[in-house]
């Protein structure tokens, strides 16, 4: 628990500058953001290690013993996690560009982080209907059901994510984002940005680490 | 990708300066550099070294921890802003690690 | 999660003009009507509900306790077929600790944080009022099962797989459980985030960590338990709907799944889980202890670091409850030397609470009653869980009666007593009247008579042998003496809580005729008690600033030159009178309401028809929808700032923005709402 860092009250009143009057002079909003991430920790900790546990599992067969690793598109993969990964630069430059007022900057860099977000779950989309072809369904053994599992609450993250840039992207559109909301923005951000770093964590442990 | 920060920051976020839009983008290009060499280490034949893999696992996995290290710290401002939301996000973290990793040993995972 | 909600439509000064959403809902205004009860977002109001719908569930619980009692009163009991008494034992774990221990709890935390903290709302009001009612939603979801879901879940509240599976549970039971648990989860999970916030940065100025009351600390620990649990849970639960609603392939072991990993993601957040039950109670009795013993708590920061530990160590446990699972001898002999450690928090807790009665001047009101049979239950529960550390004594205990003694003497000695307690001890602060003292004790002690008599049998009959969820046994086998005792005593305990209802009535009753309470009848420590009774609307008149730990009783004491204690103000003289007007709070909203029933539709259509979870999800996002776009204090209302005369940064509660009309408000930093 943090309580080294939490200045007193006290001391904090006496300064009166602050614009959030809060206890430790931190926003609300941000706070709770940052708790929720913590916790999101755990969740995606425990897809992913079902995942794990699972990966190798295969069905007792005939049809069902094909498993996600059999068939992953490494190259394919690749591509799709770079884009994400570079959603997280045009993300961090949108909230730049607020902050310095420059709305059309904003909205092209919103709406470019929307997008490249929207290309990775066109690489979703497209990858979950091979495995199908490839007769890798979610139901046919532990490691397809996991696998399918983890990476779609990554997925749905992803896509709310997506929501929540294109209301930011409507709502400067309409005139109703300023600087002064420079919170909201860096608040989706965080979300966004922890979005990708999952992904970080799960292109290395679930793609690209060889399985024997 | 030192120009940012020169005071440190006190008590309060919104003490700090924010980086510049360069600095991301020298962030971003070496999380795209990081990123090729991990791809790389699919092709085996692109590096002889990585057809030893506990070479390849160890490399794979010291780029995946610094390039979230460099998100969360850069992009997610951890390194800028107040230490409160860092101790959350690690707590979370560890935990999340630290429980995983056990439940897993109890499954012989690691053995 | 926040995210969506965000009121973008909202920068500053443009509130006036914001149309009111959709129109559907006129915007509530504050009162006393049911409207202003279902549009509510303060948190006393919250608190209140939740309390009441816990013991709502309290008596279905119990009820179904009974039921199960009845069945064991004698051997080969004919009260209830197989298959509902594997209903009725499974509903009632899962009622008392989901829908009865945890949201009293919540009662406690919404009503007393903000009090004991010096703020006038929790940080936000608006999800405040969204956690409880999803809560309730998801409660009421789970009880629907019942009528249609073809009975109640019949797997244990663990839910072991494989017994939750289609193959061994094919009604929808199973399937309620695992929807109404997560609809329940999030409505708890919201509710950290927002109480951690709310500890962390509502405090009054001078209220630092270390100066909050120890029950504040207990429940913070609990929140950051709940915010790292839930999620551990939540998996569990996903994977096993999958499993079961679609076909997926976690938990069957023909297909290669694994039912241990169901029990490990169980117990990560199970553990934790009973420390989630059990500290909100720890933390009542430590306001209630050194209250009645006129002295101050004893080792307070021991008090809050051994919480604190406890919530650590807590985490290192879970696979005490899987020592006949199947671990292998490396993970049993490491979690049965973890579990012997937990329990040093916790004996330096109790060690403390006698050390504070411990030459003070006790006065043994119903309050301090049931505090002390706290202690003492609490450590004959601790104790026997000592037994069960050892994994060799366990592989005999476990799954007997012995387990089912020690887990009541834990969870209803020491967390159910303790928040009777806390509801005698704050009664008068919430409601204006004291609950009758005679009656009080009457309740505390058919209540403790009848707890022994039911769950202290149970230790005996466990190490008999007698195995815990069988729905009869057979006569000879020298069961039927303490199960008869065992039924006996829980009848003795139905009439002790009818005794506490008859006592709410009474009292309320009485009231008028008697002498109001005034602010503080206990002659109390924290701050909560410096307000009129009950809590004006706005909470303090002036946010009060905090010099010292239980900061309320320096107010009224000091210490003469021979450092005897002295009064120096008379309650009077020290408490608030609540006078002040047009404090300006949060506007009440209908949006919390209308977003929480969505979500049982879509648990609904999941079970029986994909459509109807499209309805409920379109009503969610509605919801969601205008709850962004209403403005987080109604244009409308008149507010009168001008009589603001508080401090100027401590301002309504919530939402933190200054009441100051000068200074713009941004939509961002009334975000997360
Ligand atoms: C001194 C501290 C404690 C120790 C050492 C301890 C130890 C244990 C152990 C080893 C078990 C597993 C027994 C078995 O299933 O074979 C157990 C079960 C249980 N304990 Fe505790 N415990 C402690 C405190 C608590 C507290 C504070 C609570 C709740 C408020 C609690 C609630 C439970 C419950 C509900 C079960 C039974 C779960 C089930 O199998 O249905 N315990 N305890
Ligand atoms: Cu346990």
């Amino acid at each position: 628990m943090a309580t080294a860092t939490i200045d007193s009250p006290d001391t904090h009143a006496a300064d009166g500058h602050d614009e959030h009057h809060t206890s430790t002079g931190i926003s609300n909003t941000k706070l709770a953001m940052w708790a929720f991430l913590g916790s999101e920790c755990l969740l995606f900790g425990g897809l992913i290690s079902t995942y794990l546990l699972y990966k190798t599992r295969r069905g007792p067969g005939p049809d069902n013993t094909t498993i996600p690793t059999d068939i992953f598109d490494i190259p394919f993969t690749s591509v799709s996690s770079f884009v994400l990964l570079m959603s997280s630069l045009t993300m961090v430059l949108a909230l730049s560009a607020l902050t310095r007022g420059d709305n059309q900057a904003t909205r092209a860099w919103l709406l470019s982080t929307a997008m490249l977000g929207g290309v990775f779950i066109g690489g979703q989309v497209y990858e979950f209907t091979s495995f199908l072809r490839e007769g890798v369904g979610f139901t046919h053994n532990p490691a397809s059901s996991a696998f399918f599992t983890l990476t779609g609450f990554h997925g749905v993250h992803v896509s709310l994510g997506i929501v929540m840039l294109m209301s930011l992207f409507v709502a400067s559109k309409q005139g109703k984002l300023t600087p002064k909301n420079t919170e909201t923005v860096e608040i989706v951000g965080l979300y966004w940005h922890f979005v990708d770093v999952v992904w970080i964590f799960i292109f290395t442990v679930i793609y690209l680490i060889p399985v024997e | 990708m030192s120009e940012t920060l020169t005071e440190p920051h006190v008590d309060h976020d919104d003490a700090h300066e924010h980086p510049s839009d360069w600095a991301y983008i020298k962030i971003a290009l070496i999380l795209a550099v990081f990123t090729g060499i991990e791809v790389l280490t699919y092709f085996e034949s692109a590096l002889p070294i990585f057809e030893n893999t506990s070479v390849t696992i160890a490399t794979l996995m010291f780029l995946m921890v610094v390039k979230f290290y460099l998100v969360a710290t850069w992009f997610m401002h951890l390194r800028f802003d107040n230490k409160i939301f860092s101790q959350l996000f690690v707590g979370g973290l560890i935990l999340a690690t630290g429980v995983y990793v056990i439940a897993l040993a109890a499954f012989e995972f690691w053995a | 999660m926040a995210i969506t909600e965000e009121p973008l439509a909202l920068t500053s000064g443009e509130a006036a003009t914001v149309e009111r959403p959709l129109g559907a809902l006129t915007r509530p205004k504050g009162g006393n009507g049911w409207r202003d009860w279902l549009s509510t977002v303060d948190h006393k109001k919250i608190g209140i509900m939740y309390g009441v719908a816990a013991m709502f569930f309290f008596v279905v619980g119990g009820i179904e306790a009974l039921l199960i009692r009845l069945q064991l009163a004698a051997p080969d009991g004919q009260i209830l077929s197989a298959e509902v008494y594997n209903q009725v034992f499974t509903m009632h774990g899962v009622t008392m600790v989901f829908l009865f221990i945890m949201p009293l709890a919540a009662a406690f935390a919404n009503y007393l944080i903000p009090l004991q903290i010096g703020a006038r709302d929790v940080a936000f009001p608006r999800l405040n009022a969204l956690s409880f009612w999803i809560w309730i939603s998801g409660a009421v979801f789970l009880n629907t099962s019942w009528i249609v879901g073809g009975g109640g879940a019949d797997c244990g509240w663990f839910c072991y797989s494989p017994n939750s599976g289609l193959a061994f549970s094919p009604s929808h039971g199973v399937d309620f459980y695992v929807i109404g648990l997560q609809i329940a989860g999030v409505a708890s999970l919201i509710s950290a985030a927002n109480l951690i916030v709310t500890v962390l940065n509502m405090r009054a100025p001078g209220m630092t960590l270390f100066r909050m009351p120890v029950l504040t600390w207990m429940l913070l620990v609990t929140q950051f338990l709940l915010l790292f649990a839930l999620p551990v849970i939540t998996v569990a639960l996903f994977l096993l709907m999958f499993d079961r609603l679609f076909d997926a392939q976690f938990f069957n072991p023909e297909t290669g799944g694994d039912p241990l990993l169901w029990q490990h993601l169980f117990w990560i957040f199970g553990h934790p889980e009973v420390y989630i039950i059990i500290l909100p109670s720890f933390g009542i009795i430590s306001e209630i202890i050194p209250t009645f013993s006129r002295k101050p708590i004893f080792g307070y920061s021991f008090m809050v670091f051994s919480g604190i530990a406890i919530g650590f160590m807590g985490w290192g446990v879970w696979a005490h409850h899987m020592f006949v699972s199947g671990i292998g001898p490396f993970s049993v002999a490491a979690f049965s030397l973890s579990t012997m450690f937990i329990a040093v928090p916790t004996g330096v807790k109790i060690l403390n609470w006698l050390a504070t009665m411990w030459g003070g001047k006790l006065r043994f009101t119903t309050a301090m009653l049931f505090a002390v049979g706290t202690v003492a239950m609490f450590t004959i529960g601790g104790l026997s869980g000592v037994t069960h550390s050892l994994a060799p004594a366990d592989s005999q205990q476990t799954d007997t009666y012995y387990i089912v003694a020690h887990f009541h003497y834990v969870i209803f000695g020491g967390g159910v007593l303790g928040l009777m307690g806390g509801l005698y001890f704050w009664w008068p602060k919430i409601f204006g009247h004291c609950l009758n003292e005679f009656w009080g004790k009457v309740h505390f002690w058919v209540i403790l008579v009848g707890f022994n008599l039911t769950f202290g049998p149970m230790h005996v009959v466990g190490l008999q042998g007698m195995s815990r969820r069988i729905d009869t046994y057979a006569a000879g086998y020298g069961f039927e003496f303490w199960n008869l005792v065992a039924t006996i005593g829980s009848f003795i305990i139905a009439l002790g809580v009818l005794i506490f209802f008859f006592n709410v009535w009474k009292s309320r009753r009485d009231a008028a005729d008697l002498p109001a309470p005034g602010p503080d009848p206990w002659d109390a420590r924290s701050l909560e008690w410096m307000l009129p009774s009950p809590t004006p609307e706005h909470n303090f008149d002036t946010i009060p600033v905090v010099e010292s730990e239980d900061e309320w009783w320096h107010r009224k004491y000091g210490y003469d030159e021979n450092k005897r204690v002295v009064r120096i103000a008379t309650i009077e003289e020290a408490a608030q009178d609540g006078s002040a007007t047009g404090v300006h709070l949060p506007a009440p909203s209908f949006w919390p309401l209308v977003l929480a029933l969505g979500l049982p539709l879509i648990g609904y259509g999941l079970i029986f028809n994909l459509w109807l979870a499209v309805v409920g999800g379109a009503l969610t996002g509605l919801a969601i929808y205008s709850w962004a776009l209403e403005p987080v204090d109604d244009p409308d209302a008149d507010h009168g700032h001008g009589h603001d005369d508080h401090h100027d940064d401590d301002d309504d509660g919530g939402d933190d923005h200054a009441a100051d009309d000068s200074e713009p408000v941004t939509a961002g930093a009334e975000g997360g709402e």
